[in-house]
């Protein structure tokens, strides 16, 4: 990764500029040294994740892998307590520090993830993968840098070590309802990092169709919403939900021609009552629930591969 | 057909710094409601329209659509010419109106996208 960094003088350049507590993970789980090893297991398998911080009080005391346990489970001492298998040399990394930095740790220890301190508390506030550096780039790319050089930064080109085999990044957008000026920025954005990873463009085009659709729509008819892409190497997912008026009959908003868009988004060249038809026309799969006075949740996924693509 | 000869048809002016002549236009597609465009503008078409704001570039842009003409003589903001730019879309403007242009390309060769109605589609009075 950073040899490859190194030949690209725009992601360097966004690796000094980002820092780590733009992009690690603020969400991140914990466990506590008393814990029986036993029951790590339950917490990998939970959380999806390979490893996990140790926390005592407020104050991180080590760290275990999923190697760890497997040696634990391998000698017969899953009864004892995480404090004593845990790695207590924990290599951290400071919130404040430049991206570049924690790319440069990963290539010098080959860990998978580091626990992220604060200069100022000497706390833990942040966990950080490769996973995460990657996601901020892509992030940071949708806006910094204008579409001819979208193929040039191919992520491919970049992370060929990550996105080669089995990539799986999550993306989120939040959407601000009745703003028309914004409207379109996820779905553009979105489409910028589809192409950068490589996506045929037919994909690409289906996908941001049903995105772009999705996202007038929460801005046209709510005040607020998210729009979360799940991107892997066979579908992509896209999980779309607001906290607006709802739909009161599904069933009627999903046929052709209906609309109920008030004056002003007609004026902008909308409610045509075909964005929804549109969504399902595009995606090979497509779920819309609504709760009137609670909002709407939109999932559709477009499959990779040709044999299960309905176009 | 050559983006410059659409150029000259239309007797269009270019608004944008993006501006390939040489870029190949097989197809036309017309419509001032953008979710017409999405469902039916094939990739790589021109498109034709009355409505102007930045929505219109937005729904260019996701339909893989690379060239924008505005009828009337109407002006864009600089803030949608500049929009255009950054997605790398030309925008054109012409002093015809829709269906003089829509004529124009159509009898000059150029060829409509496959429309087929959606099943069920109706317009409702709410
Ligand atoms: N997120 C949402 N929250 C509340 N109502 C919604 C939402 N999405 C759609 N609707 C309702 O469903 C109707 C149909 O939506 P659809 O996107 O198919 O058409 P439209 O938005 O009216 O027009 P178009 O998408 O063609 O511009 C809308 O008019 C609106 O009443
Ligand atoms: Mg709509």
């Amino acid at each position: 990764m950073n040899n490859l960094i190194h030949e690209t003088s725009k992601i360097q350049e966004i690796t000094y500029e980002l820092k780590i507590q733009d992009v690690m993970d603020t969400e991140y789980q914990t466990v506590n040294s008393g814990m029986a090893v036993g029951s790590l297991r339950e917490v990998l398998r939970k959380k999806r994740i390979l490893g996990v911080p140790v926390v005592d009080g407020t104050d991180l005391v080590g760290i275990v892998s999923i190697e760890d346990f497997i040696k634990c489970m391998e000698n017969g001492k899953l009864g004892e307590t995480v404090g004593t298998m845990m790695t207590m040399d924990v290599k951290t990394l400071f919130a404040d520090e430049p991206l570049i930095t924690a790319v440069n740790k990963f290539e010098e220890y080959g860990f998978s993830r580091f626990p992220v301190i604060s200069r100022q508390t000497g706390k833990l506030v942040g966990i950080i993968t490769k996973i995460d550096i990657i996601k901020g780039i892509l992030k940071k790319l949708e806006t910094a840098y204008q579409h001819e050089e979208e193929r040039r930064y191919r992520a491919s080109h970049i992370f060929n070590d990550i996105v080669a085999d089995d990539i799986s990044i999550d993306l989120k957008y939040f959407i601000e309802g009745k703003n028309f000026d914004k409207a379109g920025e996820a779905s553009t954005g979105l489409k910028k990092t589809l192409n950068r990873l490589g996506f045929p463009p037919d994909i690409v085009r289906r996908v941001t169709i049903s995105t772009y659709e999705a996202e007038i729509n929460i801005v046209s008819y709510t005040d607020k919403g998210e729009i979360h892409a799940f991107i892997d190497s066979n579908q992509i997912r896209i999980v779309v939900t607001d906290t607006g008026p709802g739909i009161l009959d599904i069933e009627k908003a999903m046929l052709p021609g209906f609309s109920t868009a008030p004056g002003w988004v007609r004026e902008l060249g909308f409610g045509a009552g075909m964005g929804l038809p549109n969504i399902k026309k595009f995606t090979d799969k497509m779920t819309l629930e609504s709760v009137v006075g609670e909002g709407t949740r939109l999932e559709t996924v477009v499959f990779l591969d040709s044999n299960k693509n309905k176009l | 057909m050559k983006l410059a000869e659409i150029k000259e048809i239309l007797q269009a002016e270019i608004l944008t710094t993006e501006f390939d002549p040489e870029l190949d236009i097989e197809i036309g597609c017309s419509s001032d409601l953008m979710s017409d465009i999405l469902a039916f503008a094939q990739p790589g078409s021109v498109l034709v329209t009355s409505l102007i704001n930045v929505q219109v570039i937005n729904t260019a842009n996701i339909a893989d659509i690379k060239v924008v003409c505005f009828v009337m003589d109407k002006d864009p903001h600089q803030s949608i010419i500049t929009h255009a730019e950054k997605n790398s879309i030309a925008v054109l403007k012409t002093k015809f109106t829709t269906f003089e242009c829509c004529g124009l390309l159509y009898m000059n060769g150029l060829k409509s996208c496959n429309y087929t109605k959606f099943d069920n589609f109706k317009t409702y009075i709410i």
